[in-house]
């Protein structure tokens, strides 16, 4: 008799389930680890606990209906998922966007990185055991949402980008209010750099701890400040430039370590960066319409095979399009950086001890949602 | 071991340095509201779940039925009615049923009525213990209001 739960007892290895109900995977992912006492011998990744089928429902709806899901994949950087979405509808059916359209779409995504950016610092920290920090990032965050709020009327699952432009246009308080937010934050950075970058237990916990190296980030086709945290230089906005991201001067940070460290700093170095592209935007920002003069009703694309992929805050994402000229799609693939992300888990966390391997799962920066769509 | 040391040494001060800004944020205002105690005023654009917009002489329901917001909802949670009358021309409203259990604010029903007759509420302190206290009956709560 060899039952599921049995183990040989000459085996000194034990399984151990994290999740699907643990504090330190964010959400309803389990991960079953194969330890040797404190040292992890295999992880396994097991997904699929909320799973809601977004691509199939992208199939059963017509392409406007779609766009509220959008928002509920990466629920922490949903406006860089609205824009991948309708980035691609608009390069289907050929839609033109105005030009301060897109400048809106750069602003909100840009804010919506920083927003996303603290809740991943806090709730690392946390993971460490900082508690006090959480709730200084917290505190900038608010101010973010307030911000975005008052432009796309929600604070978390936006639905703001229109095939064609945005919902609404910004006014002079928002332009005010984000600049002074901005300022804000750069008086704030030194003291996160004191109270956490430069705090000896987080430099302890996260150097040299969990390194992928740039073989294996290709592999497992990580992207985002995972792969830039491994050396690799590339970052969509800037090799495959889409919307106005080209008129911009913002540099892309990338560390080669590849260790925890790495991650934790092309992260808040992108902050800055962000901070960066919205005063420029700001300052740029043209006068005109907000949506095509040619109001557009009804989406249909020609029949064919389309992608466009965008730089959410946790790397690529990337939405595949095939249409057969109706008003719905024949095949939507959403392609979601986290989910390649985590599959390096496995091998990463090897031969790792278990509170070192959620320091490395903290830095990957996993939104489950996300990984299950 | 000199480094060791050194370590020791900068280590401790990044703590002391860590616990002083701490310390002087314990002293700064409070930034968090009270919530139940306190209200929070919603933004003009705030999406709350919708409601009729009244005709200003009448006070009955803009809605002509056309049965625009119904076709655009993703999540089908409008179901409408109405019907012919005597001396009124186009329809009347007779049933507006929003089941909020399924909403997602997305806000496609209000984009897509051309009469202007739906709205974000402000409502947000929406909880109950019964799934149908979220079947919301808008043409009564159109009349409680006025
Ligand atoms: S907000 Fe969206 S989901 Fe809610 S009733 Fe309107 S169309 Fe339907
Ligand atoms: S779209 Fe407007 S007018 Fe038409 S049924 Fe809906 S609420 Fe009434």
């Amino acid at each position: 008799m060899n039952g599921l739960f049995q183990q040989d007892v000459n085996q000194e290895t034990f399984i151990l389930n994290l999740g699907p109900q643990h504090p330190a995977t964010h959400g309803v992912l389990r991960v079953k680890l194969e330890m040797d006492g404190e040292y992890i011998v295999d992880a396994e990744p097991v997904l699929g606990y909320i799973h809601r089928m977004h691509e199939k429902m992208g199939e059963n709806r017509t392409w406007a209906q779609f766009l509220p899901n959008c928002g509920r994949m990466d629920y922490l950087s949903a406006l860089s998922y609205n824009h991948g979405y309708v980035a691609a509808v608009e390069r289907a059916a050929g839609i033109e966007v105005p030009e301060r359209a897109e400048y809106l779409r750069v602003i909100t995504v840009e804010l919506n990185r920083i927003s996303s950016h603290l809740l991943w610092f806090g709730a690392f920290v946390l993971d460490l055991g900082g508690f006090t920090p959480l709730l200084y990032a917290f505190d900038d965050r608010e101010q973010i949402l307030d911000l975005l709020e008052s432009v796309t009327g929600s604070r978390l699952t936006y639905c703001y980008f229109r095939f064609g432009g945005v919902y609404n246009d910004i006014d002079d308080s928002f332009i005010t209010g984000t600049r002074e937010f901005i300022k804000r934050l750069r008086k704030r950075m030194p003291m996160y750099d004191a109270l956490v970058t430069k705090n000896i237990i987080l430099i302890k916990r996260l150097k040299d701890i969990g390194p992928i190296s740039k073989d294996m980030a290709r592999r497992y086709g990580a992207t985002g400040p995972v792969a830039r945290g491994s050396g690799i230089d590339f970052d969509v906005r800037k090799h495959e430039p889409y919307s106005v991201y080209s008129e911009f001067d913002f540099d892309i940070p990338v560390y080669e370590e590849g260790d925890s460290m790495a991650r934790y700093m092309v992260r808040m170095d992108e902050i800055e960066q962000s901070m960066r592209i919205i005063e420029q935007a700001l300052d740029k920002l043209p006068e005109g319409e907000i949506q095509p003069k040619k109001a557009v009703k009804l989406v249909k694309p020609e029949k064919g095979d389309y992608y466009h992929a965008v730089e959410a805050a946790r790397g690529s994402f990337g939405v595949r399009i095939v249409s057969d000229g109706t008003n719905s799609a024949y095949r939507l693939k959403l392609r979601s950086p986290t989910y390649s992300n985590l599959s390096l888990f496995g091998e990463a966390s090897r031969g790792m001890l278990l509170p070192d391997a959620l320091a490395l799962m903290g830095s990957l920066d996993l939104v489950i949602p996300e990984i299950d769509r | 071991m000199s480094g060791y040391f050194k370590e020791l040494i900068s280590g401790t001060k990044s703590l002391f340095i860590g616990l002083g800004i701490t310390g002087k944020y314990f002293f700064e205002p409070v930034v968090t509201m009270q919530y139940p105690m306190e209200h929070v005023e919603m933004t003009p654009r705030f999406r709350g779940h919708i409601e009729l917009i009244p005709d200003e002489e009448t006070g009955e329901p803009k809605c002509v039925v056309c049965g625009m917001c119904q076709k655009g909802c993703p999540s089908k949670c409008i179901s409408l009615e109405g019907e012919k009358r005597e001396g009124v021309k186009g329809k009347v409203l007779t049933k507006y049923i929003l089941n909020f259990t399924t909403c997602s604010l997305c806000g496609q029903c209000v984009e897509s009525c051309k009469f202007g007759a739906i709205r974000f509420s402000k409502d947000y302190n929406l909880a109950g213990p019964r799934k149908e206290d979220f079947i919301f009956d808008l043409i009564k709560r159109l009349k409680e209001k006025s």
